[in-house]
């Protein structure tokens, strides 16, 4: 057993596979070249490295045209693109009671500039009610905005359900998928998801600084990109491109960082999303189990694993959520998440705003020695208090 | 590659050209991407190049695939 026992993944997933820092490696010492730009041999490389990462992604998410896939820099960036770009003042937006800072910031800033905001709220562990959504629609209803999984409570909310509702009424469904993208099924098509925000760090196992954003046919159109510049094309005009992927992507791309991404991808894609879902499932119910039976833990989120993603939010009676992720770093080698996970409205919620919980969140290489060696300092600090 | 003849695509950028030489290597169709010359006015800096005689195979590789500018001579 190793002397750490990571449980940051929804944070960033560590360990990767070795093949993703071989690719980075590759990458640096054997290609440099800016992707593209020029004509060289090592130019053009490395520009089949940022192909191949684009391509990996299109087929995890199911979208048939890999340049409706743009890179960023992170899921934040993708969603900021999708909202500051389609929401203009006198436009209603949609969101659920249960997102991340990265969805409500920028909803709060479009909201002092006009755009009319509705929470839908969720229950006590996290869950959406698909029926909340018609009632709240109005005759300006733009977008309706979700995470796929809430990355407080886990809980995996119905995206589907909601793309059909959302198509009904002609809103535009964006989704957050920042900690479902590489361990839960995503298909954009079969889901109604129009623009499909995703981070590379996470479950899909690459490096941080990559991230895109999934555009469907179409909405390019009503989405000015964050910046304009260079591109590789069209050099003779000063205008941005306005086809995909170019018009949003200016400048160098991370290369370094999609080598990578494109790696983690294929690794994913090699074993099968199914296979590295079920391993997290297991151990996530595992964990479950285990601090059920603990006397002065508070469990949050859904009690059946497979409706929520591989994270547990608790709490122990009488200790701060601060206190017990120090304890179990200093005493236990464990490291996990205490707060708000910048995610307020999802802890107000739940019930535990302002103090928040201790969140674990699993990967594909923790193991059940791992889960037991943690259900055991839990129960050493809860019996201790 | 032998020394010629040869003829070029043309693309609207270079993610377009990355792919098409993807498509004709999945084919088995010899190609390479090379700087565009000077003569040639394209959108992108890259043209993807083969023997003049591959011709019907290539547009057969990339039609409905790949999006083109065009196809010229060298």
């Amino acid at each position: 057993m190793n002397p750490i026992l990571y449980f940051d993944n929804a944070a960033t997933s560590w360990p990767k596979p070795e093949e993703v820092p071989a690719a980075m490696t590759r990458y640096l010492c054997g290609i440099g070249g800016s992707p593209g730009r020029s004509g060289h041999r090592l130019s053009i490389e490395a520009g089949r490295i940022v192909l191949n990462a684009r391509e990996a992604l299109a087929t995890i998410f199911g979208v048939e045209d890999p340049f409706r896939i743009v890179f960023t820099k992170n899921a934040t960036e993708a969603l900021n693109l999708s909202l500051r770009g389609l929401l203009k003042a006198g436009d209603h937006v949609l969101t659920s009671s249960v997102e991340h800072n990265s969805v409500m910031r920028p909803l709060r800033a479009l909201e002092k500039e006009g755009v009319e905001l509705s929470i839908l709220s969720c229950s006590i562990r996290g869950e959406l009610d698909p029926d909340a959504i018609r009632p709240a629609v109005r005759p300006n209803t733009k977008a309706l905005v979700l995470t796929h999984a809430a990355n407080v409570t886990g809980t995996i909310l119905p995206i589907a359900e909601a793309g059909r509702i959302a198509h009904e009424y002609g809103i535009i469904l964006i989704v957050d998928a920042a900690q479902t993208a590489g361990t839960l099924p995503i298909h954009v098509t079969e889901m109604g998801i129009d623009l499909l925000a995703f981070t590379g760090h996470k479950s899909l196992l690459g490096p941080p600084g990559t991230g895109g954003l999934y555009i469907r046919q179409g909405l390019e159109a009503k989405i000015p990109p964050l910046m304009a510049g260079g591109t590789g094309s069209r050099s003779e005009f000063e205008e941005q491109p306005d086809f995909l992927p170019d018009k949003y992507e200016a400048g160098t791309p991370n290369t370094v960082g999609l080598a990578g991404l494109g790696a983690g991808v294929a690794w994913i894609l090699a074993r099968g999303i199914g296979a590295v879902r079920a391993h997290e499932e297991a151990l996530t119910g595992r964990f479950l189990n285990g601090l059920k039976d603990i006397a002065g833990v508070r469990l949050y989120g859904p009690a059946d694993p497979a409706r929520r993603t591989a994270l547990v939010s608790f709490n122990i009676d009488g200790l701060m959520p601060s206190e017990v992720a120090l304890e179990l770093d200093e005493r236990f080698g464990i490291l996990s998440r205490p707060g708000l996970h910048c995610a307020p409205a999802a802890h107000r919620t739940i019930g535990t705003f302002p103090q928040g919980t201790v969140r674990f969140g699993f990967g594909f290489f923790n193991t059940e020695e791992e889960i037991d060696a943690a259900l055991a300092a839990v129960r050493e600090l809860a019996c201790g208090r | 590659m032998n020394g010629g003849p040869w003829e070029v695509v043309l693309f609207q950028s270079v993610h377009h050209a990355l792919r098409a030489e993807k498509l004709l290597k999945e084919a088995g169709i010899p190609c390479k991407l090379i700087p565009i010359p000077r003569n040639l006015s394209s959108d992108c800096g890259v043209c993807l190049r083969f023997d003049s005689p591959l011709r019907p195979r290539v547009e057969e590789a990339l039609r409905g695939r790949a999006e083109i500018e065009k196809i010229l001579p060298l």
